[in-house]
């Protein structure tokens, strides 16, 4: 292809961006974003369809049957899936990018005459194991989301070792290839594949719980940087400025991950969880399935839930705990409280979603505006398993998207508020990450639900989150624990609401 | 050379226009955005179907197929699950119209 010297095909390749640049502009706003996601999808169809027009093809039914399938799939999946499983969907997608950029460059490569300059072979061989490390990753990441895999990071011996020494192997093989135009030979490029999958999975097995958000943005953008060597390689236009635009995204999602959890993207990626940005010494935490017996937070909870003084009315059954769990008491005292409260902050974490019970909770939150309450959901970056994930989760469940305030605008209402209600979150609202120094979530921005006059907290059960580390809010006394299954606990609510008050 | 120059160019300029597009996307819209971002690495099928328009042996045409596929699904799945989640958005709105 003779870049130089035939302008067309650079006007054609210029208006397909243009149109692709525009789309993404779009998505400054929600209103505008579904016909950006249209004009975007409608450019790259465009572009694919210019360069291929005019081209001879070879074992074209092939192709064709390939493509069938890849893109049957690939709608049907989409389709089908479940909010909930976005992000799996979203990592299982990202992989099979990765895949296609390792296995066009693993092609090309091997097909070359060896007379390619250096700057062909290093593209070439970067999106060889760009793609590898994609693919491997966005897999093992897929896994977790969808709970195939453990959601416990699992650490070998002298992780961070393997994991330095597997990318520099990877390094000095693309290096060697570029130097010495060696990126023929076969055995460097299946030695350079293997590698790269192998760096793929040590990368990522370390990573889980509340780290997942950062990884799937990572994985976003090492798939956009694959396409666009890819690009390189291939000397096409197009793969290197839509790699590039998904490559600016994923850093900037990554970013933006990192900022929310007041952690930097070294220390997740390549350190292990536990790694703080500050230097506070580090309390390795045990993860959340591992069954631990309660720490003296936890405790100090069940004692408060069995004296808990009520709120008006007659005092609390000292019945034994997992009574008091499903016992009418608590459930009475969350009545009291939502019936009293005027401003209600509603906290929705993950737990929420895994219980099912979004459609509740804004049924819920529905049912008090009707009341003349004021309510507003306190959304954190990190809510769900991928960036905004809990926007999309709520919006499922046909929420208000006015009601729905991002961490810095709502942070400052929390202390005139009547009544926090969180459902299904832990680390996000709790003050351990203000007043304990040396934990995993030590300085992350949270939700300062604990400033709130009264404080709901419907979940599953008095465990701490992802972080490990125990969640001081709940041994509160203003605190009102109703726990179990969030869906059943707003249910419940929402129906004896509608009672009329006792 | 100038040919390579100028395709370092194009990824210079994609990269600095994406960023300053992408830093104003709101939260809310993180989801969609990556969703659709993912979707537009599918870019990769047109890599993998410029393979077919030159002369490859029988291996490449088997990984050159597997990867039209693997594109094609990263594609495709990406725009259609993209559209269904702005479609939830949409529809609030439309309602309260």
């Amino acid at each position: 292809m003779n870049a130089v010297n035939d302008v067309s095909p650079w006007l054609i390749d210029l208006a397909v961006l243009t149109i692709f640049l525009i789309g993404i502009a779009r998505f400054r706003r929600p209103e505008s974003a579904c016909g950006g996601n249209s004009l975007v999808g409608a450019a790259i169809l465009g572009g694919l369809a210019m360069t291929l027009g005019w081209s001879v093809w070879h074992h074209a039914s092939v192709a064709l049957a390939a493509a069938a399938v890849g893109a049957t799939l690939g709608w049907f999946t989409a389709r089908r899936v479940a909010m909930t499983g976005v992000p799996a969907m979203i990592g299982f997608q990202n992989g099979a990018g990765g895949l296609a950029a390792a296995l066009v460059a693993f092609v090309e490569l091997t097909r070359r005459p060896a007379a390619d300059s250096a700057i062909v072979v290093l593209a070439g061989t970067l999106s060889l194991s760009i793609g590898a490390v994609t693919f491997a990753g966005s897999m093992i990441a897929a896994g977790k989301l969808a709970n195939l895999l453990a959601q416990r990071p699992s650490e070998l011996r002298g992780h961070g070792w393997i994991l330095r020494a597997s990318f520099g192997a990877v390094a000095i093989l693309i290096l060697w290839a570029a130097i010495h135009r060696s990126g023929q030979t076969l055995p460097a490029i299946v030695g350079m594949s293997a590698l790269a999958l192998c760096a793929g999975v040590v990368l990522t097995i370390r990573v889980g719980g509340a780290d997942m958000p950062v990884l799937i943005s990572f994985l976003n953008a090492l798939s956009g940087l694959a396409a666009a060597f890819c690009g390189v390689a291939i000397a096409n236009r197009l793969l290197i400025a839509c790699g590039a635009t998904v490559a600016a995204s994923g850093f900037i999602l990554t970013h933006a991950m990192c900022r929310a959890m007041n952690r930097r993207w070294q220390s997740i990626l390549l350190d292990g969880g536990a790694t703080r940005t500050d230097d506070a010494p580090v309390e390795r935490t045990a993860p959340v399935s591992s069954g631990r017996p309660p720490g003296p937070a936890i405790a100090a909870a069940k004692q408060t839930l069995l004296d808990q003084t009520p709120l008006d009315e007659a005092p609390l059954d000292e019945a034994p705990l997992n009574q008091a769990r499903l016992g009418q008491s608590p459930l009475d005292h969350a009545l009291a409280a939502l019936r009293a409260a005027m401003r209600i902050l509603f906290v929705p974490g993950y737990g929420m979603a895994l219980a099912g019970g979004q459609q509740a909770c804004v049924q819920l939150a529905n049912r008090l505006l009707q009341m003349g309450k004021i309510v507003k959901f306190a959304i954190h970056p990190i809510a769900g398993r991928m960036p905004g994930h809990m926007h999309v989760l709520l919006a499922e469940a046909d929420v208000d998207s006015d009601l729905l305030v991002d961490l810095d605008d709502i942070n400052p209402e929390f202390a005139q508020a009547d009544l926090a209600v969180i459902v299904g979150a832990c680390d996000v609202v709790n003050p351990a990450a203000i007043h304990v120094p040396g934990t995993p979530i030590s300085g992350m921005p949270i939700l300062n639900a604990h400033l709130a006059a009264r404080v709901l907290v419907c979940n599953l059960d008095l465990r701490p989150g992802y972080s490990g580390v125990d969640n001081p809010l709940y041994a509160d006394p203003k605190t009102i624990l109703l726990l179990g299954d969030a869906r059943d606990s707003l249910q419940s609510l929402l129906d004896r609401l509608a009672d009329p008050p006792p | 050379m100038l040919d390579v120059v100028l395709l370092l160019a194009v990824f210079v300029v994609a990269f600095a226009v994406g960023v300053l597009l992408i830093v104003r996307v709101p939260p809310r819209l993180h989801t969609p955005l990556m969703s659709m971002t993912n979707a537009v690495s599918g870019i990769t099928v047109l890599g993998a179907l410029l393979l077919f328009t030159a002369s490859i042996d029988r291996t490449a045409v088997v990984l050159a197929a597997l990867a039209v596929a693997a594109g094609a699904f990263n594609l495709v799945g990406g725009f259609a699950v993209t559209d269904r989640m702005l479609g939830l958005f949409h529809k609030r709105d439309e309602r309260r119209e």
